[in-house]
């Protein structure tokens, strides 16, 4: 009650605070009361309609009318990306991975959808994109981006290695070689050409990694004239792997294992589906010569033409 | 001389009928517009009445009609938010471009900167929606109520049946033009016809009938309920525009050295006291829409639409005293200070400036739409990769955006970069969409010998196997182990 401003008729509730302080018993405007008794039937409606109440007993909990649950709600939400992904997934999952990558649309949808998949399985040895990981001792998993494959980079080959995994083997070399002989070797190795010493064919290296030392692809041995290594590319590295072996019993040998992936871990789909995301990390290896297959060009490209490209 | 007794002797009859002009202001008293009662303005003739018919007409039919304008069997101007492509006639703007958009809106801040700050509300006058659709409403309202007088008496009426029949009919025609509004609001972003046949068929998506709906509320309430209290206590821009009047703007103003002071005209036209122009007749209150009295000087509430200029000329012609009793002049003017140049006004050239800057903006920006746009990634994870004839491969993500109204094949060319590189991946020559992005992948691969720097730029040229004109280029980098 200001002096200022004349309360007019308005009453007031009768008491005085610090002299000249009273409060009007004025009605609230009447659309705040429509507001507040819309807000109170809100209210009502929605305790009913909803899981509302935060109490359970032997029977369960009060589940509202509505049936509305979190998970209801993602899986409807789950059911319009799966709708998306359902016509590609229907169509693959009876093709060969080789068929799958001569559909560049199919091609285009396994690239972009892979990253998950390959995150999950495989990143977890080989990193994220195939970059590959290093322990202490060099490389603990191939690089899976370049086109050295010690099991063969076709389609077919990838496929083959994540169905049935892959178990690399060596002898380890300690006891068979003298300090001075591992030297040689290992040098000659790290130069690149492993067939300039006698040692190569006369200790035996020839029978896994063959006369010209360009590896094996039925064994998984190591092209050893290339510029890719497997574990460690120093001398002392390679000293370490011909005195060691891979594989070979002892607790100092390398360790190289990738488990078989068909089965409890992945789906037939989800295996091609990586062969493919594999292949196109850039080392896939085509049947006749290297060709990329394009990737944007779309279905109504026969794969007739990646062919032609190809020769 | 003649003329002059002729003259005197209409006056004598003018001022007779001039003083019943206080009667209809009787039932009627003017008090500060606070919302609490309905404002009920009297239209009347005039320059400035005929002025904001035809603007407001002239902005706003078009945003009913053009929405049914066709061009190459499609909607001429269609912001098509589902395809996210807006259609001007021949010209497609993708989102890539709407940064056009954002200078488009700053051109129109500015003009409404600039004409505010000459001459005031323009636009809140004569072109605004919020005044344009207020206007209608109460002209509707007028046909049907009648004149200012019966609407107030009918307020306060009994609700009989002729007072049900008045207002039931106006609330229908008010709902109709509101769905209207909606329904012309929304086909500008999708087809009008296609939009008409799911209206009637009722298959709208939600989203439509959610815009509908806000779109009809909004316009009822704003137009028809709301009216002036919105311009008053909802709106932001008048607020702003306050701000840019200064004392070279005109706008419509009351001459209170020549008006004062006031007082009112009596029968036979006796003086008793000093008496200005103003004859106190309250005619420009009655037409004002948002009930300012414009006598009070500059105010908020006032949207300079100039009704009250009509409506004081026609009482000063009928009592035989200059026109211009109210008028569009500065507060300079009126205080006798010498008008200033247009030139003189710095403000105004500020936003003129700007204004162009925009303005050539925008024409840079559509005569550099480019037919084509090309984005390049490099793939960061690895940066490259050693491949085992000791070659270097990188990995490059194209994304392409073909403009054009066709499909086209590219192909794929570098400039810089490492000697004897290769680049493998558009053998096929990709087939790029129109209207939409396409993306593929490149690999570029060098000797490792050549590769010398850890960081080598290459520039990517994509050409359309068509037509050599259509292009784009990219400068990326090729990278290769430190050495």
């Amino acid at each position: 009650m200001s002096d200022k401003h004349s309360a007019g008729d308005v009453p007031t509730t009768g008491h005085v605070w610090d002299d000249d302080l009273g409060d009007y018993i004025n009605q609230p405007p009447k659309w705040w009361m429509l507001g507040l008794t819309a807000s109170a039937i809100w209210v009502v409606v929605y305790w009913i309609f909803y899981p509302s109440i935060p109490v359970s007993n032997a029977n369960g909990f009060f589940k509202g009318v509505g049936g509305w649950t979190a998970i209801n709600e993602m899986e409807a939400d789950k059911s319009v990306v799966d709708e998306v992904r359902g016509k590609y997934e229907a169509k693959l999952k009876d093709m060969t991975p080789a068929a799958i990558l001569a559909d560049s649309e199919l091609t285009e949808y396994v690239t972009r959808s892979g990253k998950v998949l390959f995150g999950d399985n495989c990143a977890a040895c080989h990193g994220q994109n195939g970059v590959g990981t290093h322990d202490k001792q060099g490389l603990f998993a191939p690089i899976l981006n370049d086109d050295d494959w010690l099991y063969g980079g076709k389609i077919d080959d990838i496929h083959t290695t994540i169905v049935g995994g892959r178990q690399g083997m060596m002898m380890a070399h300690k006891d068979m070689l003298s300090e001075a002989e591992v030297d040689t070797l290992a040098n000659a190795v790290a130069a690149g050409k492993p067939t300039s010493t006698p040692l190569f064919a006369e200790k035996g290296c020839t029978a896994c990694h063959g006369e010209d030392g360009k590896g094996m692809q039925a064994m998984g041995s190591a092209n050893l004239t290339d510029g890719v290594w497997r574990f460690d590319s120093s001398v002392e590295g390679i000293k370490y792997t011909i005195k060691n072996g891979v594989n070979a019993g002892t607790p100092e040998t390398r360790v190289a294992v990738m488990p078989a992936f068909q089965g409890a871990k992945l789906s037939d789909a989800e295996i091609k589906k990586l062969a493919v995301y594999v292949y196109k990390f850039g080392g896939g290896q085509a049947e006749a010569a290297p060709v990329v297959v394009d990737a944007a060009a779309t279905s109504e490209v026969p794969a007739a033409s990646a062919v032609q490209a190809a020769q | 001389m003649s003329q002059e007794i002729d003259k005197k002797e209409t006056d004598k009859k003018e001022v007779g009928e001039v003083t019943t002009i206080y009667n209809e202001f009787e039932t009627w008293t003017w008090t500060v517009n606070m919302g609490d009662k309905t404002i009920h303005a009297k239209r009347m003739a005039g320059f400035f009445r005929t002025f904001k018919d035809r603007a407001q007409l002239a902005l706003w039919l078009p945003f009913f009609l053009f929405p049914y304008l066709r061009w190459n069997d499609k909607q001429a101007i269609l912001f098509d938010i589902d395809h996210r492509q807006f259609h001007f006639f021949s010209l497609t703007v993708l989102p890539q471009d709407i940064w056009m958009l954002s200078l488009l809106l700053l051109v129109a801040a500015m003009t409404l900167f600039a004409v505010t700050s000459v001459a005031s509300r323009v636009w809140c006058g004569y072109f605004c929606f919020q005044t344009a659709w207020t206007d209608w409403f109460t002209w509707i309202e007028e046909k049907i109520e009648g004149n200012p007088t019966a609407r107030r008496k009918l307020e306060t009426a009994p609700w009989d049946a002729d007072k049900i029949k008045k207002k039931g009919l106006k609330h229908l025609a008010w709902a109709s033009i509101a769905l209207l509004t909606g329904i012309s609001f929304s086909i500008w972003f999708v087809d009008a016809f296609d939009y008409w046949n799911n209206l009637i068929h009722l298959q709208l998506p939600v989203v439509g009938w959610v815009v509908l709906v806000m779109f009809f509320l909004g316009t009822y309430i704003l137009a028809g309920l709301l009216r002036e209290q919105t311009c008053i206590w909802l709106c932001p821009y008048a607020r702003i525009q306050a701000v840019m009047n200064d004392s070279q703007t005109i706008l419509p103003t009351y001459d209170y050295t020549r008006g004062e002071p006031r007082g009112k005209i009596r029968r036979g036209g006796e003086v008793v006291a000093p008496q200005g122009d103003c004859i106190d007749c309250f005619q420009c209150v009655q037409v004002c829409p948002t009930g300012v009295d414009i006598r009070n000087g500059q105010q908020l509430g006032c949207i300079t639409c100039g009704l009250c200029i009509d409506a004081c000329d026609s009482i000063m012609d009928k009592i035989a005293k200059p026109r211009g009793l109210i008028r569009y002049a500065s507060l300079d003017e009126l205080s006798g200070k010498p008008a200033k140049k247009m030139y003189q006004h710095p403000r105004t050239l500020v936003y003129i400036g700007i204004i162009m800057l925009a303005l050539s903006g925008i024409v840079w920006g559509l005569t550099h739409l480019g037919s084509m746009t090309l984005k390049i990634m490099h793939e960061r994870q690895p940066l490259f990769v050693s491949m085992s004839d000791g070659s270097i491969q990188n990995k490059y993500d194209f994304k392409l955006l073909n403009k054009t109204d066709k499909d086209f094949q590219v192909k794929v060319s570098a400039e810089g970069g490492v000697k004897d590189q290769i680049i493998l991946g558009a053998e096929n020559n990709p087939m790029i969409h129109h209207g939409r992005g396409t993306s593929f992948t490149i690999f570029v691969k060098a000797p490792g010998k050549f590769a010398e720097k850890d960081v080598t730029p290459i520039k990517f040229r994509v050409e359309s196997m068509d037509d050599p004109t259509v292009f784009a280029e990219y400068t990326s980098q090729f990278y290769a182990p430190k050495k």
